[in-house]
């Protein structure tokens, strides 16, 4: 199966995960400090910076990007309940 | 002293003038006792809404409660047309402020809506309208009316995330919305008239804004150098008699009330615990000696029996992690340990560190059903929560010891970086 490994520097714990899963089926359990209200990308609580792999996640949705807009998020910004890990490694921290 | 008129000879409501060039358009509910759910007021409320007028248009500022609006448009009416209404400008889209919106947009079809950037989406779940034509606005845009402008300063989270300010240059008001209002329903209208509002003030403070005091702080860094002349917030009295006060009072409701003693290198630890048979007590004290092997570590340990909750709600919120002990009774953690966790709404404890143990007989639920309580308050719960089966052991002891040390070196960030398999978290 293919995999993908992301770290939150925060708490510095790496992850080895299935492509495919949300950061937010990872980051509560391991304790990371990106925070959730709504976990469905409407809300943008789950804002979180994106410091390494950008392209290794999925595209953001018509949707993540107008909620990213109305946050005033910058340009390394995603929503941690939207984005998936695809490929290769990626590294976050709470926005 | 003459009195404020708020209606003509044959009884329909006016507006009232703050200025030759605004006025007061709002309604009076003193009846109403509960706001929101979770205000009492004992006197009601007032729903504030503004008109402006410049050379070259009218603005109105906010509306009232559905319910008011028959009386808003008569105030409205006595001193504009709906053509020359330009402008509609709401601080936030709460519906004891909107609730004339949809009415009034029909009858003032000229006019542009301006709502904060954050507001867009929340506008089609109020009014369910697709097509809606809107300007979102973002703190130094502005607004023409010729002779007079608006701008806007956004300020999110007071107390909703939509909130914005409103700006008046020419006349040195601000247009505040909730941020500096109270419950408190007073016909004489302004600061210097009403009776005393003040425990109003503190009490709506308390419940509305102090959940965001960081968002606070932030707007009151854009609001703070404003010439001010007068605060003209949604509810109660406008604050026309040295307004600079009740921004001061919100700089220091929203600043630690005593300075702690720590060092900045230090970190607050507090353990918080219940217990029937001293079980979940013994395991508290344990975890405490565990915790304070880390130096600048400054842990404390209570019983929950021994204290009110709102004291513990102040200490909750300065410190830097929770660590919260329950037996399992009944299948659930105990009352106490839930009156708490419901007090803690009115303070933020994004980032806080969190953990749960407890002693239990033979399900032992309550200690998951905390931890996702606090991730769900929005701590970070990094370490899985430690049950014993009933009386704790030498070695379990020992265990508590470890899990006490273990969360003082995550909140002292002293935990070393560690390589996961998704397979195996919990
Ligand atoms: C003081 C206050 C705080 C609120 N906080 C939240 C919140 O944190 N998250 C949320 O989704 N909605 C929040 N809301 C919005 C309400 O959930 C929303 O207005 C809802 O439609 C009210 O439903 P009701 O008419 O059944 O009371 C809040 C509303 C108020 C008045
Ligand atoms: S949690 Fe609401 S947008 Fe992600
Ligand atoms: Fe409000
Ligand atoms: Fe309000």
């Amino acid at each position: 199966m293919a995999k993908a490994t992301i770290t939150f520097e925060d708490i510095n714990i790496t992850v080895t995960v299935p492509a495919g899963t949300r950061v937010i089926e990872v980051s509560e359990k391991v304790g990371s400090a990106i925070t959730y209200g709504c976990r469905e990308g409407d809300c943008g609580t789950c804002l979180m910076k994106i410091t390494d792999g950008w392209n290794n996640l999925s595209e953001p949705s018509v949707l993540e990007d107008k909620i990213l807009r109305e946050n005033m998020a910058g340009k390394h910004n995603r929503l941690a309940c939207q984005a998936q890990l695809l490929t290769g490694h990626i590294s976050v921290k709470p926005a | 002293m003459n009195r404020i008129v708020l209606e003509s000879p044959d009884g329909v409501p006016v507006a009232v003038p703050l200025s030759e060039r605004v006025h007061w358009v709002g309604a009076f509910d003193p009846h109403l006792r509960t706001f929101d759910i979770i205000l009492k007021t004992a006197n009601g409320t007032s729903y504030n809404a503004y008109v402006v007028r410049g050379s070259e248009g009218v603005a109105v500022i906010d509306t009232v409660k559905e319910g008011f609006a028959d009386v808003f448009f008569a105030r409205l009416e006595s001193v504009a047309d709906y053509a020359e209404i330009k402008v509609i400008v709401l601080n936030h889209l709460e519906p004891d402020h909107t609730g004339a919106l949809p009415e009034l947009m029909r009858r003032a079809p000229g006019a542009q809506l301006y709502i904060s950037q954050k507001a867009q989406s929340m506008l089609k779940g109020l009014l369910k309208q697709e097509n809606l034509h809107f300007t979102p606005v973002v703190t130094g845009d502005t607004v023409s009316l010729g002779d007079r402008s608006l701008q806007f300063l956004h300020t999110p989270y007071l107390h909703w995330p939509d909130t914005q300010c409103t700006y008046l240059p020419e006349e040195a008001m601000l247009f505040s919305g909730d941020v500096f209002g109270c419950h408190f329903c007073d016909d004489r209208l302004f600061n210097d008239r009403a009776g005393d509002f003040r425990f109003s003030f503190e009490y709506y403070y308390a419940h509305i804004m102090r959940p965001f005091k960081e968002y606070v702080l932030r707007a009151l860094e854009l609001i703070e150098p404003l010439p001010l002349k007068l605060i003209a917030p949604t509810h109660g009295p406008i604050l026309r008699d040295r307004p600079d006060r009740y921004i001061q009072r919100y700089r220091q409701l929203s600043s630690p009330a005593l300075h702690s003693e720590i060092s900045p290198q230090q970190k607050t630890l507090l353990i918080f615990y219940i217990s029937s048979y001293g079980n979940t007590r013994r395991m508290a004290e344990a975890i405490y000696q565990g915790a304070l092997q880390v130096d600048d570590v400054r842990v404390s340990l209570y019983d929950l029996e021994g204290g009110e909750v709102a004291p513990f709600v102040d200490l909750i919120e300065e410190a830097d992690g929770l660590i919260l002990g329950t037996p399992t009774i009944n299948g659930d953690a105990v009352k106490p340990i839930w009156d708490l966790l419901s007090s803690l709404t009115v303070v933020n404890l994004k980032n806080k560190l969190g953990g749960v143990f407890g002693s239990y007989g033979w399900t032992g639920e309550g200690v998951r059903l905390v931890e996702d309580r606090l991730r769900g308050l929005k701590l970070r719960v990094p370490i899985p929560g430690l049950r014993v089966k009933l009386i704790p052991t030498d070695d379990e002891i020992l265990e508590c010891k470890a899990f006490g040390l273990e969360l003082a070196q995550e909140l002292m960030g002293l935990r070393e970086a560690k390589m996961i398999n998704f397979a195996d978290l919990a």
